[in-house]
């Protein structure tokens, strides 16, 4: 055993990148509830890729055929209902991840320095993601599959000048057709997978490089031992390993009781209307994207004119971006900061939630006044962040973890 | 931190009384996809009332012979009565081109019906038992559920034609509008078969039966889900005390 790791050792560096990455690379020993989704988005992004490849040995990116492949998967085709519902839960449920994942991020500061770049290469995941997600929704073509696309497309054609243009080239076709499910395969089964997994080897590679913040916002490389190990640091593999398991089997217990209990979870994972094959004729009284995309959808909505609209929608993305140069704390913990970073924090996750849910909802004056509030709220959240983030009262950080 | 997630939980309260606004109301059925009698008198409903018109196109013979327990004779003799081979899907002969000339539109395909509305079952259900006498329709039937739908009352002889009543509703604006009260159960002369809790019955097995080709794995996926879920409550526990085992040193 040892002399075939020898031989393989000679040739390409198997124990140093193991022992760099699982077994010495020293994480803070007081990660709590929030760290464990890190991984679980990773274990997503391999179900996601896993059960991807199966599926497309059944599906066909025809706009004559997609639907009933999609049908003849979830009746004849051995387990083809389980690899599905895995899919299509684990769409939303990678993004149930990443967003607390994001949040982790937020809150304890793990976007300062030196951490920035892992912060925008995380940024860009969720970026590919959304651009995944879209184009995925788009292959089972159904009702809200065709006319989702079909509005968020049009979108684009909102740009000045080049608008139509673009909207135009984006769909291959004056409607969204065969054409645009054709090329919308072809990016969600390979351009963008390929793009999310180089970017989540380059956001762990920069991870590894600055090592992980915790709970605390302590550099726990400042104290180090006699032999040059953090005080504070526990090698990933066995400590993290074994205790991300534990996240993973309670992951896997809600998750499997959404695939074979509620794969629709009411409408909010499957929509009743995608069980309807799309109709270009057909107009659905009440177009939605599925909950995922809906706070942003509804800042679209909460601004009266197109173009602005759509500048707010990603604007709205755009500032997540650049949150390490907004947050002026001298502390990174939420743990050591003051009231009015709590306070903030709390107002944009209800902004969030809130517009999400108004997202959902068909339009009304009550809504859209609502919806106008609290994307106001989500703009002022980083907006003011230079300001009360300066401020505000920290307390003293301790030298060490705590716990 | 503690404090920071109950309080925001509670902020989130009213988005469940927004969410429960504007539902229509429709009746409940209780329907048990194990009860394969019910699903045998649905599929027979189906092939003789429905399959006229609408097609179950993703919904093979073979699969009902597994499903409800019936043998391939007697799908074949009860079932199927046009020549198809057991592996064949639920197809019609009308040609769409022709239903449309007939109906306005091409009766849609059953495969999904019970699943691309909200509380698809409910929907049936109700919608199967709110046809009335419309003479203004060029069916001579409407429906309280579904207002003008192209569809006739098929299944007239079983529940023969049933009259709607409904009240004059002024609103605060001083606009009139007619709001359905209640069904008249069909007066002589335009009686159906059976009476109206049998006819409630029938639509309950359709019902059934639309609900299961929706989806046919339902049954065993559940069941298939009971063994998941303690497998890895069984596995989540041993994770967790080996978690426990190496952390010792650490605390």
């Amino acid at each position: 055993m040892s002399s075939l790791l020898n031989w393989i050792d000679e040739r390409f560096p198997l124990t140093k990148v193991w022992n760099e990455h699982l077994a010495q690379y020293y994480a803070p020993k007081n990660f709590n509830f929030w760290y464990f989704f890190g991984s679980l988005a990773l274990l997503v992004l391999v179900n996601q890729i896993v059960t991807g490849i199966w599926l497309t040995m059944n599906y066909k990116p025809d706009a004559d055929l997609a639907f009933g492949s999609i049908e003849y998967i979830m009746r004849d085709v051995n387990w083809g209902w389980l690899i599905r519902y895995m899919h299509s839960t684990g769409a939303s449920a990678f993004f149930i991840v990443v967003y607390l994942h994001m949040f982790r991020g937020l809150i304890y500061g793990s976007h300062q320095k030196p951490r920035e770049l892992i912060w925008i290469f995380g940024m860009l995941i969720y970026l590919a993601l959304m651009a995944e997600a879209f184009m995925g929704y788009l292959l089972p073509w159904g009702q809200m599959s065709y006319w989702g696309a079909q509005v968020i497309i049009s979108l684009f054609s909102a740009v000045p000048v080049v608008g139509d243009q673009l909207a135009l080239w984006i769909r291959g076709d004056f409607v969204v057709s065969d054409a645009t499910l054709n090329r919308f395969f072809a990016f969600h089964v390979i351009a963008l997978p390929l793009v999310l997994v180089m970017l989540v080897f380059v956001h762990i590679v920069a991870l590894h490089k600055v090592g992980s913040n915790n709970p605390d916002g302590v550099e726990i490389k400042k104290k180090k031992d006699a032999n040059g190990i953090p005080l504070d640091g526990i090698p990933f593999h066995p400590y993290y390993t074994v205790k991300d398991i534990v996240g993973v089997g309670v992951f896997l217990i809600l998750f499997s009781l959404v695939i074979f209990f509620m794969p629709e979870l009411g409408g909010w994972f499957l929509e009743p209307d995608n069980f309807s094959p799309a109709d270009p004729l057909k107009t659905p009284p009440h177009i939605v994207p599925l909950w995922y995309f809906t706070p942003f959808y509804a800042i679209l909505r909460a601004v009266p004119d197109k173009f602005l609209g759509v500048m707010a929608m990603f604007t709205a993305i755009a500032a997540l971006f650049v949150l390490p140069w907004l947050d002026r704390s001298g502390v990174r913990s939420i743990r050591y900061k003051g009231p009015i970073f709590k306070l903030a924090v709390g107002v944009f996750v209800v902004s969030f939630v809130m517009l999400g849910f108004f997202g959902t909802q068909p339009p009304s004056p009550t809504y859209t006044a609502f919806a106008r509030i609290f994307a106001v709220l989500y703009f002022a959240f980083f907006v003011l962040m230079p300001v009360y983030s300066k401020i505000d009262k920290t307390k003293p950080v301790p030298e060490r973890v705590t716990k | 931190m503690k404090k920071l997630i109950p309080t925001l939980l509670l902020l989130l309260v009213p988005l469940g009384a927004l969410a429960s606004e504007g539902a229509v109301q429709l009746d409940h059925v209780a329907i048990d996809l194990k009860d394969q009698a019910a699903l045998q008198r649905g599929a027979k409903y189906f092939v003789n009332y429905c399959m006229g018109c609408h097609s179950a196109q993703y919904v093979r013979y073979e699969r009902l012979m597994t499903d409800l327990g019936l043998t391939k004779r007697e799908v074949m003799d009860n079932l199927m009565f046009t020549g198809e081979k057991i592996g064949d899907k639920m197809v019609i002969a009308a040609r769409p081109a022709d239903q449309e000339k007939w109906f306005g539109k091409q009766p849609p395909d059953l495969s999904l019906v019970a699943r691309n509305r909200k509380q698809g079952p409910d929907w049936l259900y109700t919608y199967l038992r709110s046809f009335y006498l419309d003479p203004s329709r060029p069916m001579g039937v409407n429906n309280t559920l579904f207002k003008d739908v192209g569809m006739p009352q098929v299944l007239w002889d079983l529940q023969g034609f049933q009259t709607a009543v409904f009240k004059e509703e002024t609103n605060e604006e001083g606009y009139t509008h007619k709001v359905f009260e209640h069904f008249e159960p069909p007066a002589n002369g335009m009686k159906g078969k059976l009476t109206p809790p049998q006819y409630d019955q029938v639509v309950r097995d359709l019902v059934t039966f639309l609900t299961y080709i929706g989806e046919p794995v339902q049954v065993e996926r559940r069941e298939l889900g009971i063994k998941v879920i303690i497998f890895l409550l069984l596995f989540t526990v041993l994770a967790y005390f080996l978690k426990k085992e190496y952390w010792r040193d650490i605390h």
